[in-house]
C-alpha cells in the first residue's frame, strides 16, 4: 500500500509569540514539499522567531505547526527528525574537526555509521571541506564554518531545511557554494525555507516569497505575483509605475509601505 | 569626561568608567535590585570579616617584630602577593588578547603607549582595590587594638599591587618574546591559575613530610625553619616590618614597588600595541592540527553527547587547567594518605571531607561547562531528542569524570579503612549530584571561555554550590566518626540544596 506524501512540507496556522510585544502575531503560512520558500521582512518583523518556533527552539504561545503532516508541537521529536536548522552564526565546536562534528551530528540523529560515514565524506567533498576534514574548526573562516554547519544539517538528509540568514558574512565563493547546495537539495525533492536580507538571492532562488511585517504575513507568492500585489494596492508606488520591470527591492519596499500608510 | 581628549588622564577616566561598569555588572548581573542586594551582602561580608579578623589576629595587635612574627606575616604577605600576581597575569593576558576595544585604539591616531601605560597602572590599582576588602578587616582590627602603627599595612597593600602588576606584565611580555603569542596565552593563564595554589600546596606537602600534619602554620613556626632564615636585619623582612609600622621599611617597599611598575610601564607600554597586534594574529591565523582519521563508531545520541563533552574538555588545556585546578588541592591529602597509610585513622578522618568537598566543587565546574557552556545549543536543541535526555547525558558525562578522578583515591583509602572509603564514596556521590543539580537549576547560555566569569550569571548558585559542598563535606566528616551525629549537618546541607531549588528561576524551556 502506498501513501501519498503530504502536499505541504510545512503548515503554520495562527502562530503567536509574544515577548515584551507580539513578535509573531497570528501567522498563517504553508510551504509546499519540494519548494524553495524565502521569507523576507524588515528587522524585527518576526522572521527569526518564526523559524526558531518551527525548528523547535522556541515554544509558541498559540497556533499550530505541522511538518510533513506531523504536529511539531505534540510530537517535536518526530518533527525534528525531518528537519535541519542553520542560523547566521555557524553552530559548530571549535575543538572538533569537521569530520568529528559530522560524526557527532550523525550520533544525535541516530544514524548508523555505515550510512553516516560515506554521506559525511560525500558532503565534505561536495563543500570542498575534504582537505580540512582533519583540522580543528577553531582556525576556520566564517565561510568554512558555515559550510561545516551546512554539512551537519544535511547529513541526515532532512526533508525540511530551515535557514536563518545563512549567507550573512560569506564571501562570494562560499555564498555561491551554499546556494548551489540548497538548490541541489530542492531538485532532489527537499524543501527549503530561508530568511534573507539579500533580496537578489530570494529573487533568483525562491519559488515563492513571503513578506512578513509586525509578525504577520502581508504578501506571498512568486515574484510576479508580488509585483502584482504591490502594483494593485499601491498605485503611486515606484513598483507600480515600473510595472513588470520592478525589482524585488522595489516591490518589497512598496509592500512594506502599505501597512504603514494604511495605518 | 573632564580631562582633555587623548591625554593619559582622559584614558584613565575611560578605563575607570569601564572598570566601574564591569564591576557593577558583575555584582548585579545588570539588575538594579540585585545591585542593592549585592551592596548589602558586601557590607555584611565586611562586618563578618571583621569578626573573623578579631578572632584570628586580635590577640597579635601588640606583637613585636621578632622572628616568628615576621615569618608569620611574611608568609601571609607572600601568599597574598602570589594570588595578586596570579590575578594580574590574568588581567594582562586579557589586555593582550581579549579587549574588544583594541582595534579601535590601535586604529586611532592617538599614541597607543598612553592607553597601555594607563591600562597597566589601572591593573595595579585594581589589584590593590581587590585585595582591600579582604585585607582591610584584619588591618582595621590591628589598628583598633594595636594603634596607628598598623596603618602602614594599607601602604603595603598598595605596594604589593604595584609590584605584582610589574612582575605579571614583565613575565607575560617575557613569555611573549620567548615562546610566541599563541603559547603565551595558554602558559600565562595556566601559571596564573596554579601560582597561588602552588604556594599553599607546597607548604602543606612540606608540613606533611616534615611533621605529618597538613597545617602550614606548624611548618612556618618550626624551629628548624626559623634557624635557617636570615637574621632580623635582612631586607626580606621589610614588607612584614612595613606592615607593622616601620616607616623606613614602608618607604623602601613603596619605592621599590613603584620603581618596578614605572620601569615596566616605560619599557613595555611603547611596545604593547605591537604585542597586541601579534596576539590578534593568533586568532586570525589558521590552526592546522591534523589527526588520524578514524572510522565512525556506532553510537547513540546519549553516547555522542557524552563523548563530545569529554573530547571538548580534553582538547582545551586552559579549561583543563581551570577545572582541574581543584585537583591540585588533592595532592596534599594524597601525600598524607601515602605517609600515614599504616597508622592514620586521624589522617583518614581529615581526608574524607577534603575529598567530598573537592568532588562537589569539581562537579559544579564541570556541570557548568557541560550544561551552560554548550557552544552549539541550537544544534542540540534541534536534534530529535528530548531536553531531559540531553541533560541526563550531560550529567552522566560529569559524573563519569568525577568517578574516574576519585576512584583511585577511594580505592587506596578502601584498603586502609573500608568504613572511611564507604563514607567518602557516598559523600562524593551526594556532593557531586547536588552541585550538578544546582548548575542545572541555574543554567544559562554562555560560551565555554566565560568559565572564569560563570559566577556572574548567578551569585546565588555560586554560593549555594560552595555551601552545599561544604555541608556535605562536613556531613561526611561527622559520619565517618559517628553516623547518628551526621543527621544534623546532613539536614542542613539538604536544606541548602532544597532552598536553592526553591529559589531557582523557573525558565520556559522547550
Amino acid at each position: 500500500m502506498q501513501y501519498a506524501a503530504p502536499p505541504f512540507a510545512l503548515e503554520i496556522h495562527g502562530l503567536v509569540k509574544r515577548f515584551d510585544r507580539p513578535a509573531v502575531d497570528g501567522l498563517d503560512l504553508n510551504v509546499r514539499a519540494g519548494e524553495f520558500y524565502a521569507l523576507l521582512g524588515p528587522n524585527g518583523a518576526g522572521k527569526t522567531t518564526t523559524l526558531r518556533m518551527i525548528a523547535g527552539l522556541l515554544r509558541p504561545d498559540a497556533g499550530s505547526i505541522r511538518v510533513a503532516g506531523i504536529d511539531a508541537l505534540a510530537d517535536p521529536i518526530a518533527a525534528k527528525r525531518l528537519m535541519a536548522w542553520i542560523s547566521d552564526e555557524p553552530m559548530i565546536y571549535d575543538k572538533l574537526t569537521p569530520r568529528e562534528y559530522l560524526e557527532f551530528v550523525a550520533g544525535l540523529w541516530g544514524l548508523a555509521p555505515a550510512l553516516a560515514e560515506p554521506r559525511a565524506q560525500e558532503l565534505l567533498d561536495w563543500l570542498d571541506l575534504a582537505p580540512h576534514a582533519q583540522e580543528r574548526c577553531e582556525g576556520f573562516s566564517k565561510g568554512m564554518r558555515q559550510k561545516v554547519a551546512l554539512a551537519g544539517a544535511l547529513i541526515h538528509e532532512p526533508q525540511l531545511i530551515i535557514l536563518d540568514e545563512p549567507l550573512t558574512g560569506l564571501d562570494a565563493g562560499s555564498a555561491r557554494q551554499v546556494k548551489g547546495v540548497l538548490r541541489e537539495r530542492v531538485h532532489a525533492g527537499g524543501t527549503v525555507i530561508m530568511t534573507t536580507h539579500i533580496l537578489e538571492v530570494a529573487e533568483r532562488m525562491a519559488d515563492r516569497i513571503g513578506v512578513i511585517a509586525h509578525g504577520r504575513l502581508i504578501a506571498e507568492g512568486t515574484l510576479d505575483e508580488l509585483r502584482l500585489q504591490a502594483g494593485k494596492n499601491e498605485a503611486r508606488s515606484a513598483a507600480a509605475v515600473a510595472g513588470d520591470r520592478a525589482s524585488l527591492e522595489d516591490t518589497f519596499l512598496a509592500l512594506l509601505a502599505q501597512p504603514a500608510e494604511a495605518a | 569626561m573632564i580631562a582633555p581628549a587623548g591625554t593619559a588622564l582622559w584614558f584613565a577616566e575611560h578605563e575607570w568608567r569601564l572598570a566601574w561598569r564591569d564591576w557593577l555588572a558583575m555584582m548585579s548581573g545588570g539588575r538594579r535590585r540585585r545591585l542593592r542586594r549585592a551592596v548589602i551582602a558586601i557590607g555584611i561580608f565586611v562586618l563578618f570579616m571583621h569578626v573573623v579578623a578579631y578572632w584570628l589576629v586580635g590577640g597579635y595587635a601588640d606583637a613585636i617584630p621578632d622572628k616568628p612574627t615576621l615569618v608569620a606575616i611574611t608568609g601571609s604577605v607572600l601568599l597574598s602577593w602570589l594570588l595578586m600576581i596570579s590575578q594580574a597575569m590574568e588581567s594582562t593576558t586579557r589586555a593582550f588578547y581579549a579587549r574588544s576595544d583594541l582595534d579601535l585604539i590601535l586604529a586611532s591616531p592617538v599614541a597607543a603607549e598612553k592607553i597601555f601605560a594607563v591600562r597597566i597602572a589601572t591593573v595595579a590599582l585594581s589589584m590593590a582595590m581587590m585585595a582591600l576588602p579582604l585585607a582591610a578587616p584584619f588591618i582595621d582590627i590591628l589598628i583598633a587594638r594595636g594603634g596607628w602603627r598598623w596603618f602602614g599595612a594599607y601602604g603595603l597593600v598598595a605596594a604589593m599591587g604595584a609590584a605584582a602588576t610589574a612582575l605579571a606584565v614583565g613575565f607575560s611580555v617575557a613569555l611573549f618574546r620567548t615562546i610566541g603569542a599563541r603559547r603565551t596565552r595558554f602558559v600565562a593563564q595556566v601559571v596564573a591559575a596554579v601560582i597561588g595554589a602552588a604556594f599553599v600546596i607546597g607548604l602543606q606537602i612540606a608540613a606533611i613530610l616534615s611533621y605529618g600534619t597538613i597545617s602550614r602554620v606548624s611548618l612556618l613556626q618550626s624551629q628548624a625553619l626559623l634557624a635557617h632564615l636570615p637574621d632580623l636585619q635582612s631586607g626580606i623582612w621589610w614588607p612584614a616590618r612595613a606592615a607593622m609600622g616601620d616607616g623606613v621599611a614602608l618607604l623602601g617597599v613603596l619605592a621599590v614597588s613603584l620603581a618596578m611598575l614605572t620601569a615596566v610601564i616605560a619599557v613595555v607600554a611603547p611596545r604593547f600595541g605591537e604585542y597586541a597586534i601579534t596576539a590578534a594574529g593568533v586568532d586570525a591565523s589558521s590552526i592546522v592540527e591534523v589527526r588520524r582519521a578514524t572510522a565512525f563508531r556506532a553510537t547513540s545520541p546519549s553516547r555522542a553527547l557524552r563523548t563530545k563533552e569529554w573530547t571538548l574538555l580534553r582538547r582545551d588545556p586552559w579549561l583543563v587547567s581551570q577545572t582541574l585546578m581543584q585537583m591540585l588541592y588533592l595532592i596534599p591529602p594524597a601525600v598524607l594518605l601515602w605517609r600515614s597509610f599504616d597508622d592514620g585513622n586521624g589522617a583518614y578522618q581529615l581526608l574524607v571531607p577534603v575529598l567530598v568537598m573537592a568532588a562537589g566543587q569539581l562537579a559544579g565546574g564541570l556541570a557548568w561547562l557541560a550544561i551552560s557552556g554548550e557552544d552549539s545549543p541550537d544544534l542540540v536543541a534541534s536534534a530529535p531528542i528530548s531536553s531531559g535526555f540531553v541533560v541526563r547525558a550531560k550529567v552522566e558525562a560529569v559524573l563519569v569524570i568525577i568517578a574516574v578522578i576519585f576512584a583511585p583515591l577511594v580505592a587506596v583509602l578502601a584498603i586502609a579503612s573500608p568504613w572511611h572509603a564507604l563514607v567518602t564514596t557516598v559523600g562524593i556521590v551526594i556532593a557531586a549530584v547536588a552541585a550538578t543539580s544546582i548548575q542545572l537549576w541555574f543554567r544559562s547560555q554562555a560560551k565555554r571561555n566565560q568559565f572564569r566569569r560563570r559566577q556572574v550569571s548567578s551569585r546565588l548558585a555560586t554560593f549555594a554550590e560552595a555551601f552545599s559542598s561544604i555541608g556535605w563535606a562536613a556531613t561526611a566528616a561527622v559520619a565517618a566518626a559517628s553516623l547518628s551525629l551526621a543527621i544534623a549537618p546532613a539536614l542542613l546541607a539538604f536544606l541548602v540544596v532544597a532552598g536553592t531549588w526553591f529559589m531557582s528561576p523557573r525558565l520556559q524551556r522547550v
